[in-house]
């Protein structure tokens, strides 16, 4: 510990000595003030600059948490399968993010979609914000961080949208067709939608007010979340989800242990997500957003427990975990505006509606494994809602009206509109080419065995070393 | 000699063997179902039956003349009175070897 502050000391010890310095010369330093106002810009860029990657890097871990929630609800005889997409989806949703996605979404262009800076290469003077930005993002001049904290941070955003998609999706689509489908939306369906509401698009501008979503209930969690419903009913429920009468035949997951560190995993990864997209060390703002994401998420787990107890008769662990990434979902757009009171509220209906979701989408016969459109659609569409009912200033119930609440209705429309099209379309055009789902026989015997040719907990195998031994 | 087979529940293993502790047994983990049957389960609201319940089949093979006190330890230790507590069958053998010393017949069981 003692450690670390002298290296710290040490470390600033130029700029403390320049400030210093400064403070000496009294009426030379006010002659200099330009200098003195650099030095102060570049603590700031660096402390921005500093919250804003671990922010990323928290975000980026939430991949694990995923991959163990998703795997954790699946049978065994899949886990190598869910386990790899979870793994690539990542590496895919990075490429096409940065060929395409970055550009299309905060590259300059018109309301509905930004042409420029693909591959990173646009003209650029971060950080310089504002007026003093000159470059092709200039969606995110409201930032002072250096063009590649921007990109890395909404990369890993991109990637969370794919990531959702893999759930919904699990235990019976072609491995090529979900990478496939990954790539595309990232490359240009997420980035679309995004630009219409953070890159400056008609959402932005609406209304004489504009489309709010903090960290993406609906740029991220909704989109992903209509991109796997649309998936989930094109493949058809996983073969014994239904019986011949039609009623709803559970297929339980293999490992509850990996989907509660995977829900833990996740949670934490939303500080990063939430009181990251602050984009600024804000202290204040930071702590609130801390807080109103840590309460939304408790309390999205008291209410799923509660109400799958008297909903189904037993406290479903699976149930509670979707609960916390329900409230952590629903919060994500209002977690700035709202009071923590009003976080609370936000997430006690969020653990309700998922509960109730998950039973509503089964019976609709659509096989969701994981609950991923009842955790990240419907609850990113609460959300979104949200903001139009809770925000201290625009909200219905703090005396802001319903012009907000309309605006956000919009919102959530054109962008469900969009990517069910968008989706359907890509899907379907995978479907023709690829083929979306794997033959009967492959899915009894496990994508583990049929598309991997690995198995996630094999038999201890007779291999060469036994033979050494027993001829010893 | 006799092999007797005992399907019994897996958490009586313990105390089966501590009282055959002098013959050797051979243990098996199976599934299936007798008058007890499966239970239901609850997951995501949807009911499933488990159908086939985990027991432990154990084997032992031993000279006629231990037969009536091996079924007696078995039933003694076990039993729960309850439901699902298993079956002993017993099957005459028709010989015995020692792969080690090639001995034959019950002395290689003793």
């Amino acid at each position: 510990m003692l450690k670390t502050i002298g290296k710290a000391n040490v470390r600033y010890l130029p700029q403390l000595l320049l400030v210093g310095m400064i403070c000496l010369t009294g009426g030379w330093a006010l002659a200099q003030e330009t200098t003195d106002a650099t030095a102060i810009d570049e603590t700031r860029v660096a402390l921005d600059t500093l919250w804003v990657m671990i922010a990323g890097f928290l975000v980026f871990w939430m991949n694990a948490g995923f991959a163990l929630v998703e795997t954790g609800f699946c049978r065994a005889k899949n886990a190598v399968n869910i386990l790899a997409k979870n793994f690539i989806v990542f590496a895919i949703a990075s490429l096409s993010f940065w060929i395409t996605g970055f550009g299309l979404m905060f590259g300059d262009g018109n309301g509905f979609v930004g042409f420029s800076g693909f591959l990173l290469s646009g003209a650029d003077n971060s950080p310089a914000m504002a007026d003093a930005y000159s470059g092709v993002y200039s969606a995110l001049n409201w930032t002072g961080v250096p063009l590649e904290a921007k990109f890395f941070f909404q990369l890993v955003f991109a990637a969370t949208a794919a990531t959702i998609v893999s759930g919904a999706v699990a235990e019976r689509i072609k491995f090529q067709a979900f990478i496939l489908f990954s790539f595309l939306l990232v490359a240009v369906v997420y980035p679309v939608s995004g630009h219409w509401i953070w890159g400056g698009g008609w959402l932005a501008n609406i209304l004489g007010g504009s489309f709010k979503d903090f960290a993406g209930s609906t740029v991220v969690h909704s989109v992903g979340g209509w991109a796997a419903l649309v998936g989930a009913m094109l493949l058809g429920p996983r073969i014994g989800k239904y019986r011949a009468d039609g009623s709803v035949n559970a297929i339980p997951g293999h490992n509850i242990a990996y989907a509660t560190l995977g829900g833990l995993i996740l949670w934490l990864g939303w500080f990063g997500f939430n009181p990251g997209s602050t984009m600024a060390a804000d202290g204040k703002a930071i702590a609130h957003i801390a807080v109103t994401t840590a309460m939304a998420g408790a309390a999205g787990i008291a209410a799923a427990t509660a109400y799958a107890w008297l909903r189904v008769g037993t406290p479903d662990l699976s149930m509670i975990i979707n609960g916390c990434l329900a409230g952590l979902v629903a919060i994500t757009a209002p977690c700035d505006g709202v009071s923590v009171f009003g976080s609370v509220i936000i997430g006690l209906i969020a653990g309700m509606l998922v509960v109730e979701s998950v039973l509503l989408i089964d019976k609709l016969r659509v096989d969701d494994p994981v609950g991923a459109v009842s955790v990240h659609l419907v609850n990113g569409i609460w959300g979104t809602l949200a903001v139009g009912l809770f925000n201290t200033d625009l909200g219905l119930f703090y005396g802001g009206g319903v012009n907000q609440l309309i605006i956000q209705l919009i919102g959530i429309g054109a962008v469900g509109a969009f990517t069910v099209t968008a989706s359907l379309l890509l899907w379907s055009v995978i479907r023709l080419t690829l083929g979306l789902r794997v033959e009967p026989d492959e899915e009894y015997a496990g994508l583990d065995k049929s598309e991997m040719g690995l198995e996630a907990y094999p038999e201890d195998a007779l291999t060469p070393e036994y033979k050494q031994v027993s001829t010893a | 000699m006799k092999k007797v087979e005992a399907i019994i529940k897996p958490f009586k293993l313990e105390e089966v063997k501590e009282a055959l502790s002098a013959t050797g047994v051979t243990v098996t983990e199976v599934k299936g179902f007798g008058r007890q049957k499966g239970h239901k389960e609850i997951y995501r609201g949807a009911e499933y039956v488990v159908e086939f319940l985990p027991k432990l089949k154990i084997e032992v093979v031993i000279p006629d003349d231990l037969l009536r006190t091996v079924i007696d330890v078995i039933c003694k230790t076990a039993s729960t009175g309850r439901i699902g507590d298993g079956k002993i069958f017993v099957i005459p053998v028709e010989n015995a070897i020692r792969i080690r010393t090639g001995e034959e017949g019950a002395i290689a069981v003793e």
